[in-house]
C-alpha cells in the first residue's frame, strides 16, 4: 500500500451548510414576492427588477475582475441585492435610475468594504438610499397597482433617456385607474390625516413600492426561510414587536393622532424591511442577545422617524442605523463564557 | 441561576447533533490477533516518556513491564504479546514527529495468556497503595486525552471530593467502544468504579450515559443492583444526547446542574471525572495485578468493509489494524485516531494503537470533500449559538485573521476553548475555525515562554 493519505484538521465531519445554500434559499424566498409584485404593477415592475438585478450582477462581475478575485456570483448575494432593491423602488422608476441604484448598491455597499461578510450596511438599502438622495421626484413618483393595461403597455417614465428628467405620470396613473391619488398610506396618514384600512394593505391596493404590498406573501417567505433557519427569526419578531409595542404606547397617549399598530406594521417597507433586509446576516449584530437590541432599535427608530420626522417612511434609515451600530452591539452583548466567575462591572469581559 | 428554577436543566447550554452513525454498537467485541512486529513508543501517554527496562534482543512475555514510569507523572509500558525485543528506535507517530519506541518482533505462538500477574485482595487495599498499584498498570485516561489514570484520580491535600462523574456518554459520533464496554463488561466498571470512589474519598459516583444508550443504562442498572449494601452510592443517569456532552466540563455541568469555574477543573468543585473505559479495564486490570496490554478501538467508517469494536494490542500497526477490518486500498483516504470531531488523521500507516487511541475512522474519497470553498465570515452568529462554552468563534476567527493572537487571549477568552469543533461543524463559510485557534493558542504558548 503506498497510498496517499488525506491530512486534514478535525472537525473531519461537518454540517454541510454554506453560503450559497443560504442565500439561493433567500433568493427563493424572495421570488413569490418579486412575482406577485409584477402581477399587480405589470410590465414595468418586471423590467425594473431585471434590470436592477442584471447591473448588480454585472457590477459584481467588474469588482471581481477590478480586484483580481474569482468571480462571486455563484453565491447569489449579489442577486438577492438585487432583487431586494428593485422590490423597494416605485414601480414606475426609470430603468436607468434603477441600474445607477443597482451599480451604487454593490460599488458603495459592498465592493468598497472587500465584498460579502465585510460589508458594514445593507447593499440594498445603500443604493436605495443614494438614488433616494439624486432622484427625489422620481422615488415618490408613484402609479396604482391592477391598473387594466399594466401588462400590455409600460408607465411612460420607465423608459426615460438616461440623465433626463423624467416625464409626470399624474395624467397617466389618473387615466389607468379613477380616483388615485398618487400618494402612499403613509403619506397620506401624516399629511392628510387618512388612514388605510387593513383591508387595503392586505388586498395589495395601496400604492407603494413595487415589493411592499403583501404583508401576508412576505410573512409567508420570511417563515420558510426562518423554519429553514437561513433566516434569525429573532430579528423580525423584535422589530415588528417593538414597532407594535411603540406605536400601541402612542395610540394610548393619543388616539386621534396616532394610528393603531397594525397600520404601522402593514404600511409601508415596515414588512419587507423587518423580514428581507435587517436580518441580513453580514450586517446585523452576531451575538443572540445583541440580535434582540438590534431588532428593538429598528423598530423604535422606525415609528419615531415616521411620527416624528420630515420623511414619511422611516425603515431604511432605521435599518441603516442598526445596520452601523452592529458591531457596537456586538461588542456590549458579548455571551458569558462557560463557567465565568462574576466580576465587578467593566472589570470582566 | 437559571431564571426558572423549576425547569430543572438536566444538560448543558449550545452544542450540536452531528449524525450519529454508531452501525457497531450492535455487535460484540472482538479480538484482533497479534501483528508480527508491534511498536510501542515510550510515550503513550501526557507526561514524562517511560524508561526502557529490556534491550534489543531479550526476550519478554505478554504482560511484562518492558518500560518504567519516570517519574509521578509518567506511566510503565507492558510487552503486549510474547517475543523478542528487536529493537529501541525512533518510530513515526500520530501526531507527526517521530519518537523513541521499543520495536517487539512477536513470536509465533504467542498466546492470549498473560504470563505476568499478581492477583490481590483490592478490598483491603488503602487509597495510596490504590494509585500506586493504578500506576504501575500503567494506566491512561482511555477517552482520548491519555492522561495518566493514577494523577488524574491523586487528591491534593486539602481538596475535598464529594462525587466521582463516571463518563459514559461517548457523544463523539462512530465511535461504540465505550457504549461495548458498558454492555459486556459493566461488572468489571463497578470494581473500577469502588476502587476510583476509594482512592477519592466520594461518598457518591454517578454514571452519566447519552440516551441514545438506553441498553447500556440498563446493564449498568443492573450491575448496581448486584452490588452490596455497603456500595450505595453509585447510580447510573441518562442524559441528552448531544455533542459534546462527554466533554468533562459539560458533563458536570449536566448532572450536578454546576459549572466549573473558567480556567478551573472539576476537581475544585470537589468533582473528578473519569471515563467508563478508563474504570472498566481497571476493574479488570487491579484484581489481577496486570498491566495494559490491550484496549478497546472502535473500527469504522465508509472505507471499512468489516467494521467494529476490537481488542487490539498495544503496538499493534494502523496497516495492520485496518488489513483486519477489511479496509479497502487506502489511496486518498483519510485515518483519524479518534472521534471524527476531534480526532486526529495520520499521516503513516506505520503509527501503532497507542493507549489513548479509542477509534480509527476510515473516510473515502467522497466524505472527504477536497475542495470546499472557503468564503469571509458572513456573520450569521452560528458558531456563537453552537459553542458550548460561550464563546464568539466568529469574533475569534476574525482576530486570527488579523493575527492579534493577544486579543483573542486576553479578551475573548481563546483559553477556555477546548476544540470540541462545533464552531466548525456548522460553519456556512467553511472557515476552519478550530485551525485558527490551535494556532493561535499555540503561538500564544510560544511567547509566553
Amino acid at each position: 500500500m503506498t497510498a496517499r493519505i488525506e491530512l486534514r484538521t478535525s472537525p473531519h465531519v461537518v454540517k454541510g451548510s454554506s453560503v450559497e445554500r443560504i442565500m439561493f434559499h433567500v433568493v427563493l424566498a424572495l421570488l413569490p414576492i418579486a412575482a406577485f409584485s409584477v402581477w399587480q404593477y405589470g410590465l414595468s415592475a418586471l423590467a425594473l427588477i431585471v434590470t436592477i438585478t442584471l447591473t448588480c450582477l454585472a457590477s459584481e462581475r467588474l469588482f471581481n475582475r477590478l480586484s483580481g478575485q474569482y468571480s462571486t456570483l455563484s453565491d447569489w448575494s449579489a442577486t438577492i441585492t438585487g432583487l431586494l432593491l428593485a422590490l423597494t423602488l416605485p414601480p414606475s422608476f426609470p430603468l436607468w435610475m434603477g441600474a445607477v441604484a443597482g451599480f451604487m448598491a454593490i460599488a458603495l455597499g459592498k465592493a468598497l468594504f472587500g465584498g460579502i461578510g465585510y460589508n458594514v450596511m445593507n447593499p440594498a438599502l445603500v443604493g436605495r438610499a443614494f438614488v433616494q438622495a439624486a432622484f427625489p421626484v422620481a422615488i415618490t413618483t408613484w402609479v396604482p397597482a391592477f391598473a387594466p393595461n399594466r401588462f400590455s403597455e409600460f408607465v411612460p417614465t420607465t423608459f426615460t433617456a438616461p440623465l433626463m428628467t423624467p416625464p409626470d405620470v399624474s395624467a397617466w396613473a389618473k387615466s389607468a385607474l379613477d380616483g388615485f391619488t398618487g400618494a402612499t398610506p403613509l403619506a397620506r396618514w401624516k399629511f392628510d390625516n387618512v388612514l388605510a384600512t387593513p383591508h387595503d394593505f392586505l388586498s395589495g391596493a395601496v400604492t407603494a413600492s413595487a415589493g411592499e404590498t403583501s404583508a401576508i406573501l412576505i410573512l409567508l417567505c420570511g417563515a420558510y426561510l426562518a423554519i429553514r433557519k437561513f433566516m434569525d427569526w429573532r430579528i423580525p419578531v423584535a422589530i415588528l414587536g417593538s414597532a407594535a409595542l411603540t406605536a400601541l404606547l402612542f395610540q394610548m397617549i393619543d388616539p386621534a393622532r396616532y394610528p393603531d399598530p397594525l397600520f404601522v406594521l402593514l404600511s409601508g417597507g415596515m414588512m419587507l424591511g423587518a423580514v428581507f433586509m435587517a436580518s441580513d446576516m453580514a450586517t446585523s449584530p452576531v451575538t443572540p442577545k445583541g440580535v434582540w437590541i438590534y431588532g428593538t432599535l429598528i423598530g423604535v427608530v422606525t415609528v419615531m422617524i415616521r411620527y416624528f420626522g420630515g420623511l414619511t417612511e422611516g425603515v431604511m434609515y432605521a435599518i441603516l442605523l442598526g445596520n452601523a451600530l452592529a458591531p457596537l452591539i456586538d461588542q456590549v452583548t458579548q455571551p458569558k463564557v462557560f463557567g465565568e466567575v462574576k466580576t465587578i462591572k467593566g472589570k470582566g469581559a | 441561576m437559571s431564571l426558572f428554577p423549576f425547569f430543572k436543566n438536566n444538560t448543558f447550554a449550545r452544542g450540536v447533533h452531528p449524525d450519529a452513525n454508531k452501525s457497531t454498537a450492535g455487535s460484540p467485541i472482538r479480538r484482533m490477533p497479534f501483528a508480527s512486529r508491534m511498536i510501542l513508543p515510550l510515550v503513550q501517554h501526557i507526561g514524562k516518556p517511560a524508561v526502557p527496562l529490556v534491550r534489543a534482543g531479550e526476550e519478554v512475555v505478554r504482560g511484562q513491564p518492558i518500560a518504567k514510569a519516570d517519574g509521578f507523572l509518567s506511566v510503565p509500558i507492558h510487552a503486549p504479546a510474547d517475543g523478542v525485543i528487536d529493537s529501541i528506535e525512533l518510530k513515526p507517530s500520530a501526531r507527526g514527529p517521530w519518537v523513541e519506541s521499543i520495536v517487539l518482533r512477536v513470536y509465533e505462538g504467542s498466546t492470549q495468556e498473560v504470563g505476568w500477574s499478581h492477583p490481590r485482595d483490592i478490598d483491603a487495599m488503602e487509597p495510596q497503595e490504590i494509585l500506586q498499584a493504578i500506576q504501575d498498570s500503567g494506566m491512561v485516561g482511555l477517552g482520548g486525552a491519555a492522561f495518566p489514570s493514577h494523577a488524574k484520580l491523586a487528591v491534593p491535600e486539602g481538596t475535598k471530593i464529594h462525587t466521582l462523574v463516571v463518563n459514559g456518554c461517548e457523544c463523539e459520533p462512530y465511535l461504540t467502544c465505550d457504549h461495548r464496554l458498558m454492555l459486556e463488561y459493566p461488572e468489571d466498571l463497578m470494581t473500577g468504579i469502588r476502587l476510583a470512589m476509594k482512592s477519592v474519598g466520594a461518598k457518591r459516583a454517578i454514571i452519566g450515559v447519552e440516551d441514545n444508550k438506553m441498553d447500556a443504562v440498563a446493564a449498568i442498572q443492573a450491575a448496581i443492583e448486584k452490588l452490596g449494601p455497603a456500595d450505595g452510592g453509585i447510580t447510573v443517569q441518562a442524559v441528552p444526547t448531544k455533542y459534546p456532552q462527554g466533554a468533562e466540563k459539560m458533563l458536570v455541568k449536566s448532572l450536578l446542574g454546576v459549572e466549573v469555574p473558567a480556567g478551573g477543573l472539576p476537581m475544585h468543585i470537589g468533582v473528578v471525572v473519569n471515563n467508563v473505559g478508563t474504570l472498566a479495564l481497571l476493574g479488570s486490570l487491579l484484581p489481577e495485578g496486570k498491566g495494559m496490554t490491550e484496549r478497546v478501538v472502535t473500527v469504522t467508517g465508509p472505507g471499512i468493509r468489516k467494521p467494529g469494536d476490537y481488542w487490539v494490542p498495544l503496538g499493534t500497526p494502523m496497516r495492520t489494524v485496518l488489513k483486519w477490518a477489511g479496509a479497502q486500498d487506502a489511496s486518498e483516504q483519510e485515518i483519524i485516531l479518534g472521534g471524527p470531531m476531534m480526532g486526529q488523521a495520520v499521516a503513516s500507516l506505520d503509527v501503532p494503537v497507542t493507549k489513548g487511541v479509542s477509534g480509527i475512522l476510515v473516510f473515502d474519497k467522497l466524505r472527504v470533500e477536497s475542495d470546499r470553498k472557503i468564503w469571509p465570515c458572513i456573520k450569521c452568529g452560528e458558531c456563537v449559538k453552537v459553542c458550548p462554552m460561550g464563546l464568539n468563534p466568529s469574533m475569534l476567527g476574525m482576530l486570527a485573521g488579523r493575527r492579534e493572537y493577544e486579543e483573542m487571549g486576553a479578551h475573548y477568552h481563546l483559553g477556555d476553548c477546548f476544540e470540541c469543533g462545533c464552531c466548525t461543524y456548522v460553519c456556512p463559510s467553511h472557515i476552519p475555525l478550530v485551525q485558527q485557534f490551535r494556532v493561535a493558542k499555540g503561538i500564544l504558548r510560544g511567547k509566553a515562554t
